[in-house]
């Protein structure tokens, strides 16, 4: 019996639900601000691992390029901030434009001036491209290591755009956002920071819930029912296409959130967020906390990361080795991740191999009979 | 007229760095299955190899024959990056076999260590390293068979693998001490300098062109020559040829599958490490050399066709040939006169990066019409 299916008491899912909320509430008093903005970065990273599990854990699609949708977003992000702190610039348009001779803004920067249109922009557009992509790739039946290697191939497409459009978007030197202003505030500040990182909780656990209404009923059965036989799927009369689409695309919007959260508190989008180790870090998140287990793409990106600046504000060479060896280990010894273990029978067998016998759970009299028959 | 041969002969230049990249994992992925994303390390570790080789070739001893360090190197290279790429099919990718996706992430691991082992590890402590790895898993084969045969074989082979390891800490030792850039560790990039009847220039109808990118192609050309002669000429290659159609069928034939998979995936990497020497000739080698070819191998294997060598071949020239024509601009000297928003395209695309955004976007329009590639595999599966 996985612990997922235990039914909790009430009283224990409310209290653990006050006190979570009273963490969050707290947490910028208590959390120094550097540690405060870490941790609201690798809470806004732990929406786009949600998607990775969206569409890797529950659907069988491994997307290496995950990093275009994130990006996508922070560039929204960061270019509203950035023309709506344009005023005291020549020509009215963002500073670095000047260093390359531009005086009239590209076309497509004018939409961004409304406040309105960016916040649909923000997941709209990466949910619309990572559509067209998964669309064309779906459409040709082209799947498993083959989608994987196209992803990987288009994410290096939009990097080279990116890195090489200095005029449109200024290349590798990426949109700064923190000595932007939003609402009369540098977005850089400690108090706007506080309340980003306000936001991104409460964005991560709405996230959360998303994702677990996506995967519930009839159409997270057919996403697993892809996952493990795709042929069955489409012989019983579904269309996979459509199904992967649609999820690919959620995966998308929810990367582009994230990135803009990621961008708002990191002070910067740089194509840097489109290379190729950081759309397959994405993965691996989700891989070690454990696959189609939502909770566990979460704790899995928060706590890889969170291990990751404290082992290479110790040790800067040895992060590679253990990341390296997180990647072995995790698809060789642990499958399922760390949650998945603990929710299947992980503990129990390792104390088992200990010597310590497990208890039977039935009851005395009914062992004689068809055991397998009486635990189902 | 002189302006095509030039655009031609860049294009297969650049065409054949790619396909003595690709051709290694066009070998692993089309035949194994296995998307093995260590590859550019192990080229990597083959330009690793030159430097070392180099290195050691202006030693007083071997002053003399420097001028042959770079034929001497290639087939270094490929034994080193051979022996690694077997070691890794004998502990993590063999568990992995018929789960691509989870080989794709182990072998990502694979890479990000062996990027961080040439950052932090003396190259003649690794050298001793591999040296001690390839004496440990071939001296045990190379017993007379009433040995291998006999109950306490695994005291024998233990006993290799101590011989092994004590030459290996002896060799890199004495690396160490005779050759000081190697005994450091360091993150910067080295270079590998040609010997001087590599250098400069050849003419050919009135064009010059340069003698590293003739050897590169001289290089791939043999290769492609000597991996094809092995495929449908020996043994082993029509052994690897019969498990690739059906495994099954040919383990009950007696086909050894295992041996079969190590000897595919040692060739392969092998050539990985010749693909290593190849690229050190054009640039300086750091660790991230290999990184920024392995996309570009994978759409060569894509576009080509898996398991089929011609679609390789062509796939990789017709790529180089493109790139070649897009990044330098070239349709344009070629048509000086076409309208204008024509030629504003162009000159937009006109840059490395950019002429790969096209490139990259070619093939994703190509594969709407051909999914599998030029030379699609034949059969009526409904999964491939």
């Amino acid at each position: 019996m996985s612990l997922s299916k235990i039914k909790f008491d009430k009283k224990i899912v409310l209290s653990f639900w006050i006190i979570l909320i009273a963490l969050i509430i707290a947490a910028p008093t208590i959390l120094p601000v550097f540690r405060l903005n870490l941790l609201g970065r690798y809470l806004s990273l732990s929406i786009v691992a949600l998607g990775v599990d969206l569409i890797w854990g529950y659907t069988g699609l491994l997307s290496l390029g995950q990093g275009i949708f994130f990006a996508l977003g922070g560039y929204c992000a960061a270019m509203y901030l950035q023309i709506t702190s344009s005023s005291e610039f020549p020509n009215n348009i963002p500073e670095f434009f000047a260093l390359y001779g531009v005086e009239k803004l590209p076309f497509f920067w004018e939409p961004f001036r409304s406040p309105v249109f960016t916040f649909f922009a923000i997941w709209i557009i990466p949910a619309l491209v990572a559509g067209l992509i998964g669309f064309l790739v779906f459409r040709n039946r082209i799947k498993g290591v083959y989608f994987s290697i196209l992803t990987q191939a288009s994410l290096l497409v939009f990097f080279n755009f990116f890195n090489g459009q200095q005029k449109l978007i200024n290349g590798t030197n990426g949109l700064k956002t923190d000595v932007t202003q939003l609402f009369g505030q540098m977005v850089g500040s400690e108090s706007m920071q506080r309340i980003f990182f306000w936001i991104t909780a409460i964005l991560v656990i709405a996230a959360w819930f998303f994702a677990k209404w996506v995967v519930k009923g009839r159409f997270g059965n057919i996403l697993i029912g892809i996952r493990d036989d795709e042929p069955r799927v489409r012989f019983t009369g579904y269309n996979p296409v459509i199904f992967k689409t649609i999820i690919f695309s959620i995966a998308g919007g929810l990367a582009g959130i994230s990135g803009a959260l990621y961008t708002v508190q990191s002070g910067i989008v740089s194509p840097q967020f489109m290379t190729v180790p950081f759309s397959i870090e994405m993965v691996i998140w989700v891989a070690v906390g454990g696959r189609a287990t939502l909770l566990g793409a979460i704790l899995g990106a928060v706590f890889i990361n969170y291990a990751k600046s404290l082992v290479s504000e110790a040790l800067p060479a040895s992060w590679m080795f253990i990341q390296g060896g997180l990647f072995i280990l995790v698809v060789t010894a642990l499958p399922e991740g760390v949650l998945g273990w603990i929710q299947g029978d992980g503990p129990r067998n390792l104390l088992q191999r200990f010597g310590l016998k497990r208890k039977i759970e039935t009851y005395p009299s009914l062992e004689v009979n068809n055991k397998e028959g009486n635990n189902e | 007229m002189e302006l095509l041969l030039d655009s031609l002969f860049n294009g297969v230049a650049i065409g054949s760095v790619l396909l003595v990249a690709a051709l290694g994992l066009a070998i692993v992925f089309g035949l194994m299955g296995v998307i093995n994303l260590a590859h550019g390390e192990l080229m990597m570790l083959g330009a690793y190899t030159t430097y070392v080789t180099q290195l050691i070739f202006k030693l007083p001893i071997l002053k003399p024959f420097y001028n042959s360090y770079i034929i001497v190197s290639i087939f270094l290279a490929f034994i080193v990056s051979g022996v690694v790429g077997i070691l890794l099919e004998k502990t993590i990718i063999r568990k992995l076999y018929g789960s691509p996706l989870e080989t794709l992430l182990a072998t990502w691991g694979v890479s990000l260590i062996l990027q961080q082992f040439v950052r932090s590890v003396p190259l003649a402590y690794g050298t001793g390293l591999v040296i001690s790895l390839l004496i440990g898993l071939f001296l045990p084969t190379t017993f007379p068979s009433k040995i291998k045969e006999s109950i306490n074989f695994k005291y024998f082979k233990f006993s290799s693998w101590v011989f092994a390891a004590l030459t290996g800490v002896l060799t890199g030792s004495l690396i160490s001490s005779s050759v000081s850039k190697l005994s450091r560790a360091s993150a910067r990039n080295v270079d590998v300098t040609a010997p001087s009847w590599m250098r400069g220039q050849v003419e050919i109808i009135g064009t010059a062109f340069p003698k590293t990118r003739l050897m590169i192609i001289v290089i791939t050309l043999i290769s492609v020559i000597a991996i094809t002669l092995f495929l449908n000429q020996s043994a082993w290659g029509m052994r690897i040829r019969a498990v690739t159609q059906n495994r099954q069928m040919s383990d009950c034939l007696g086909i050894s599958t295992e041996k079969v998979d190590i000897i595919t995936f040692g060739i392969g990497s092998g050539l990985a490490g010749v693909a290593g020497v190849a690229v050190s000739l054009l640039g300086s080698v750091g660790p991230n050399v290999g990184g920024n070819y392995i996309v570009g191998c994978f759409m060569v294997v894509v576009l080509g066709g898996v398991g089929n060598l011609l679609g390789t071949v062509l796939a990789s020239f017709g790529i180089g040939i493109m790139t070649d024509l897009i990044g330098a601009g070239r349709l344009l000297s070629i048509w000086p006169d076409m309208p204008l928003p024509l030629s504003n395209t162009i000159n937009f695309f006109a840059t490395t990066s950019m002429a790969r955004v096209m490139i990259f976007a070619l093939i994703v329009i190509f594969l709407q019409f051909k999914p599998t590639g030029l030379f699609p595999q034949k059969g009526r599966m409904v999964e491939n």
